[in-house]
């Protein structure tokens, strides 16, 4: 991995009318990683994703791809590729046209375009469907060849918008692992943009949390995960109780999983009192809602390992709660 | 056959009696042995024969024709221009001006468009000697007013359109103009040929402007139609109907068959 970033973003800001769709970013994208922006809508994901490929104009600040002022560069000048949300197949075009077309910009001879293309297509494995419109795929073959195309001119840098989001459940998680093969199979930097988390935390080494147009925290899941930086993170990324501590200067993010439920006063180094609210059944695990003496609410999921019996803490059971010392994340902002 | 369906497909057929009987008629009494129109006198191709001899009526209809074809082509160049940035250029100097002034000339009367464009042209000729009235100012007068059909056909086509696709075409490393010819127009094609293809209509019937603008020697299908019936009718009139009745089907049926195959 070099040290160079391959993407480096510097207080980029853009507005729409009166709107910040993006409000100063400063982040460096590492060669080689897969990298997620993740946030809700409207929270300028995609309008990042979009100054990258250079279909937006930032109004302020620069962004380097490999070292490379991009200001002023158009999208078709940009060594980067992007697989569009919508995949934005050419309709009048069969598979093999479509996953061609970037060659055929380059001017390559026609039999070095059909190889490169057939192998493309094997790669994601549509071999035999070279000759088949957009229109007669299934979701799942027609995002295979959106990325086929966006792959075939060996860009430094893919950016992918929603790569899965028009696909069924079923689907996503398959696709999930093949597109991380994928990337780790042929070295490239991935960026994605996803609403989705467990998507991002299950398929990032880095990831971006961006709320209003700035970006929240950049880390790993794990460090996004076990220590987000505000309250906005942490209740963002999962579920997180949030209470105060320190006479309400500051606020402890405490995930469900990380509390025990006990039938007596358990030895840890944070015990409470409560009683069962609701109980949700979720195959693998319950969530609880459990009312504290002092009348606020805290949620504890507990994994179901045991088959019987169905509900070990019913409604309206007396409980303790413990949790130890560090297993939450003071936070102060 | 229940009642209520009795009702409605007697319905459906009065109104396609209404609107095709007199055209069916047309085209029966061209094959009318009799020089009235009204009266059947036994089947003959003879007014067929005389059509394809009448100099007048031949010469006439070419004139049309070429001034149809020239004038719908140019018109759905510049249509297609107008349409394109009516649909894509959000803001520029004088944008609704621009949008009011390309669809003018559908409401506006012939009438005072024929005048305008008459002054215009006599105008002119005795400035500059430039145009001779005849084929270059019909045909300029046509473009003047189809222009407005490809532009609003073409804008409403850009309008659903989905930028992504031109955005993938620019990613993958084609120039707005590359992207324009093998991605934007080929996909508007359809929209496109059918302005070109009302402008065709248009131009092949205009009767009004067309008299206004067109000189001493030209005279378009129309005009020898509409002279010929003062005159009195006969049935070669009812021969050349047939002909056009004929094309205008052909021309539909092609239409269909452009919107069908892009979908």
């Amino acid at each position: 991995m070099s040290a160079q970033p391959i993407v480096s973003i510097a207080g980029v800001s853009k507005h729409f009318g009166a709107v910040a769709a993006v409000d100063g970013v400063d982040l460096d994208i590492r060669r080689g990683e897969l990298f997620a922006l993740l946030g809700g809508s409207g929270c300028g994901k995609t309008t990042l994703l979009r100054m990258i490929a250079g279909f937006e104009t930032p109004d302020t600040g620069r962004i380097l791809i490999d070292g490379q002022d991009m200001t002023g560069v158009p999208p078709h000048r940009r060594p980067v590729n992007m697989m569009f949300q919508s995949y934005a197949l050419f309709p009048h075009m069969d598979v093999a046209e479509n996953v061609g077309y970037g060659l055929r910009r380059e001017g390559l001879p026609a039999n070095e375009i059909s190889r490169r293309v057939g192998e493309a297509l094997d790669q994601v494995r549509l071999g035999d469907h070279g000759k088949r419109r957009p229109a007669q795929l299934s979701g799942g073959q027609r995002q295979r060849v959106a990325l086929a195309r966006a792959l075939i001119k060996r860009p430094k840098l893919l950016l992918l918008d929603e790569p899965l989001a028009a696909l069924d459940r079923k689907l996503r998680e398959g696709t999930r692992f093949e597109l991380v093969r994928l990337q780790e199979q042929l070295g490239l930097t991935f960026i994605m943009v996803t609403h989705d988390q467990e998507e991002a935390m299950s398929m990032a080494g880095r990831l971006a949390v961006m709320n209003e147009g700035r970006i929240a925290q950049v880390g790993t899941p794990h460090e996004v995960y076990e220590h987000p930086r505000s309250r906005f993170v942490a209740d963002f990324i999962g579920i997180a109780n949030i209470l105060p501590v320190d006479g309400g200067r500051a606020w402890l993010a405490l995930r469900p999983e990380k509390i025990g439920l006990f039938a007596a006063r358990p030895n840890t180094d944070h015990a409470e009192q409560g009683r069962i609210v609701d109980v949700a059944y979720e195959g693998d695990r319950s969530l609880y809602r459990v009312g504290l003496l002092d009348g606020s609410m805290l949620l504890v999921s507990t994994a179901n390992v045991a088959r019987a019996p169905r509900e070990p803490w019913p409604r309206g059971q007396e409980v303790w709660l413990g949790w130890a010392g560090d297993a939450g994340q003071r936070l102060d902002e | 056959m229940p009642g209520r369906a009795r009702f409605a497909f007697t319905a459906l057929a009065f109104g396609y009696a209404f609107l095709y009987l007199p055209i069916a008629l047309v085209i029966v009494y061209s094959f009318n042995e009799s020089r009235l129109v009204t009266v059947w006198a036994g089947f003959s191709t003879k007014w067929w024969s005389a059509l394809f001899a009448n100099e007048a009526m031949l010469s006439a209809a070419w004139l049309s024709l070429r001034i149809a074809l020239v004038s719908a082509t140019v018109a759905a160049v510049i249509g297609l221009a107008a349409g394109y940035v009516l649909a894509r250029v959000p803001r520029f100097f004088g944008r609704t001006l621009f949008g009011s002034l390309v669809i003018a000339p559908m409401v506006m009367p012939e009438v005072v468009m024929g005048i305008s464009m008459l002054l215009l042209f006599v105008g002119s000729d005795q400035l500059v000697g430039w145009p001779v009235r005849g084929f270059l100012t019909i045909t300029i007068a046509h473009i003047t007013f189809s222009v407005a059909f490809v532009a609003v056909v073409v804008q409403a086509r850009l309008s659903d359109f989905d930028r992504s696709l031109e955005e993938a075409a620019m990613d993958l490393g084609a120039t707005p103009w590359t992207t324009f010819r093998t991605i934007t127009l080929p996909l508007i094609a359809p929209a496109v040929g059918s302005g070109w293809l009302l402008a065709f209509t248009l131009s092949l019937d205009d009767l009004i402007l067309t008299q206004f603008v067109a000189g001493a020697q030209s005279e378009t299908l129309p005009m020898r139609v509409y002279s010929s019936v003062r005159l009195g009718v006969d049935p070669q009139i009812n021969a050349l109907a047939t002909i056009i009745v004929i094309v205008a089907a052909c021309a539909l049926i092609f239409s269909g068959w452009l919107t069908r195959r892009k979908a």
